[in-house]
């Protein structure tokens, strides 16, 4: 199903790693294709260590999100193995499944869609205190206030609906949400995405700031590769359901190792019309082909523009290997040479 | 200078709503050249896009334009009548939207969307329509166009499908283009498609465009000239280049400083605006960022400042400017509002209890 693994380039303590994910897959059958599949997962390989920021990024469909509902247990892998905290998950059922999950958290792109429009901000907040059965229920009280005040809305407004809030203030209530059970990683997806500028950067503010205080380990996905970059310490490129590669924030950014990564960062503009006027995006050619049948070999090959193919890179997978810098791993045959 | 081409005069477009007059375009100026890129920016309720809806006189119920000139090539659009208005949309300006699926009809093959738009405008006969849909799309490089004008809008992907709407959109060889967050729904290789395409026609065919976003990277990208808006108002306007290097309004500092670069390692915190957009129902005295603004003095509560120039071709609206302001007061603004805020909820926290766990 996939080339062998190697070891990554720096061995980091095991008991540095919060949640590992090897060789995970998630396969959604398309019904009245005859067994054809979805390959949303397809072979990852992924550390995310105590107390970091992970970025992940990749365009639409390339199975981002999807990793990101089977590493908080939210859908079932079809093949693969997810420790955190070293308990495999995937293997977990019932009881002890609940209190993984207490650990873990999420936030959603859209504040409008995930909060309840008939549950007052007070009863949203303490929705997850009453379902782990945490405190009296005084405590849980003060609990919701102290959460509010924590993301920096006014503790009076328990009363409140959440059409009663802007945007900016939606999504604070969905991290405090977030934050109600103490959990020791959050997974943010899109979580600034749909904010308008100014209320972008303060909620970015906002959760390095928690980050900070709570030594919360972060999953950060968003297809905005700038935000990324300012807010994590570890960035993971993926491509069509596989991570093709993984590196230290400035590394990725300074020195991509594979062409797509390079692709991706040159597509972004700059905020500098003197930069803009000398930048040259490499455009790719074509899109992104169908996750049901991914090309054969190293399934960026369509589209790259230092493929050997027909050859190696049509033939063979490229496995995740040491490449470039002291922690920067790329899946790519040719790797750095673009 | 070239020729002008549009020229907006102190246009107002209200809201007549349940909760009172939202003033959503409030007293905007502005003008765009012939070929020339003008970029409008601002966040969401300033005003941008209903100023593009206002000179295509498209404003949505229940809103109108109250008073003000738009004036395009010498006529003024406000006072046409309704042929004259549909000659003026589509043969003289096209829109392109955020988000081509919605704006497309689902059922209807897109060349004949495409020869639809240039049979309604009678600019092009039938026949030579027909003829000229594979020539636009292959103008916006759709791959196989001879083929693809018989697809579909969902047997297109995304960024295919934009470029339908810009094919669409230049049918009629309109003199200005208005695009409203064209790139916006893509991702960003595809984005940088778009861009690249945007920019190739507005050399080869001298369209001019107004680009409507809230991406200071893109007008960055794609823009001479930017207009900045606040509060259904113009705060600032000026070259691209002299705006990004030496904004004059405490707006447009905070605008450019509140997005990350992707090609700088991370060094300050992000500023962010404190507050929220104001209200347009009812909106504060003075300036209109007073409540948000970091440079504040008194002056700013009571007295509106004018659109003063700055400098040759810039105009700021602002009693202090950045060049004026207080070099504590711009520290103070870089290491940003929330971080005081969420210093004190953390101190405020630590009075409660500690974060209380199971």
């Amino acid at each position: 199903m996939q080339a062998a693994e190697k070891a990554p380039a720096i061995a980091v303590k095991p008991e540095a790693v919060l949640l590992r994910v090897e060789n995970a897959f998630k396969y959604f059958p398309v019904s009245g294709l005859g067994g054809l599949a979805v390959r949303a997962v397809d072979g990852v390989d992924l550390e995310i260590r105590r107390g970091e920021t992970l970025g992940l990024v990749g365009e639409s469909g390339c199975g981002k999100s999807t990793l990101a509902r089977l590493i908080t247990a939210l859908l079932p892998v079809t093949a693969g193995k997810i420790t955190f905290d070293g308990q495999d998950i995937t293997k977990l059922r019932g009881r002890r499944l609940r209190r993984i999950r207490q650990k873990m958290q999420m936030i959603f792109q859209d504040p409008y869609a995930s909060l309840d429009p008939r549950m007052t901000v007070g009863d949203i907040l303490q929705e997850p205190l009453d379902n782990f059965g945490i405190g009296s229920v005084g405590h849980r009280r003060r609990r919701v206030q102290e959460l509010l005040r924590l993301v920096g809305l006014n503790p009076n407004f328990t009363n409140r609906y959440p059409h009663e809030f802007s945007g900016g203030q939606r999504q604070r209530i969905g991290i405090a949400r977030a934050l109600a059970l103490n959990p020791s990683f959050i997974v943010c997806d899109e979580a600034v995405s749909a904010l308008d500028v100014s209320i972008q950067a303060q909620i970015i503010n906002l959760l390095q700031d928690l980050q900070k205080e709570f030594q919360l380990t972060y999953l950060f996905i968003a297809h905005d590769l700038a935000v990324v970059r300012h807010l994590s310490d570890r960035i993971a490129v993926m491509y069509l359901g596989k991570v093709v590669e993984t590196a230290d924030r400035n590394d990725i950014y300074e020195r991509p190792q594979h062409p797509y990564t390079k692709a991706l960062l040159s597509s972004i503009p700059v905020p500098d019309p003197k930069v803009e006027r000398e930048r040259a995006p490499i455009t790719l050619k074509g899109e992104i082909p169908s996750p049901v049948n991914p090309p054969s070999g190293c399934r960026f090959h369509t589209r790259c523009p230092i493929a050997r193919a027909p050859g190696v890179c049509s033939e063979q997978e490229p496995a995740l290997e040491a490449h470039g810098a002291a922690d920067q791993v790329a899946a790519c045959h040719f790797a750095g040479q673009a | 200078m070239g020729q002008i081409l549009l020229q907006v005069e102190d246009l107002h477009t209200q809201f007549f709503t349940s909760r009172g007059v939202v003033r959503a375009v409030d007293g905007v100026s502005l003008h765009i050249e012939a070929g020339e890129t003008l970029g409008v920016v601002g966040e969401s309720g300033c005003g941008k896009t209903i100023t593009a809806l206002s000179v295509l006189r498209l404003v949505p119920e229940p809103g109108r334009i109250t008073s003000g000139k738009i004036l395009f090539r010498g006529r003024d659009v406000t006072k046409m009548d309704d042929d004259e208005i549909r000659d003026f949309r589509g043969n003289d300006v096209a829109m392109i939207f955020q988000d081509p699926m919605t704006s497309l009809n689902p059922v209807t093959k897109i060349g004949f969307q495409i020869e639809e738009a240039m049979t309604a405008h009678k600019r092009f006969s039938a026949g030579l329509a027909k003829g000229r849909v594979v020539e636009l799309l292959k103008r916006v490089r759709v791959p196989a166009a001879e083929t693809r004008v018989k697809d579909y809008p969902h047997q297109f992907s995304g960024g295919m499908r934009q470029r339908a709407m810009i094919a669409m959109g230049l049918a009629n060889e309109p003199a200005l283009l208005i695009a409203d967050e064209p790139t916006t729904a893509l991702d960003v290789t595809v984005q940088a498609q778009i861009i690249q395409l945007m920019k190739q026609l507005n050399r080869e065919l001298g369209t001019a465009m107004m680009l409507i976003t809230h991406n200071m990277a893109l007008v960055a990208s794609l823009c001479q000239r930017v207009v900045v808006m606040y509060a259904g108002r113009v705060v600032e306007e000026g070259p691209v280049e002299q705006i990004f290097d030496s904004p004059q309004h405490p707006y447009t500092w905070s605008l450019l400083r509140s997005v990350p670069r992707v090609d700088e390692a991370r060094k300050d915190r992000l500023v962010s605006i404190r507050g929220l957009p104001p209200d347009l129902v009812n909106s504060p005295a003075g300036c209109k960022f007073h409540p948000r603004c970091p440079f504040v003095v008194d002056r700013c509560k009571v007295e509106e400042p004018p659109l003063a120039e700055v400098a040759p071709d810039q105009v700021a609206r602002c009693w202090v400017l950045m060049r004026n302001a207080r070099q504590e007061d711009v520290d103070a603004a870089k290491t940003s509002a929330l971080s005081v805020e969420a210093a004190q909820t953390l101190k405020a926290q630590a009075k409660v209890g500690g974060v209380a766990g199971s």
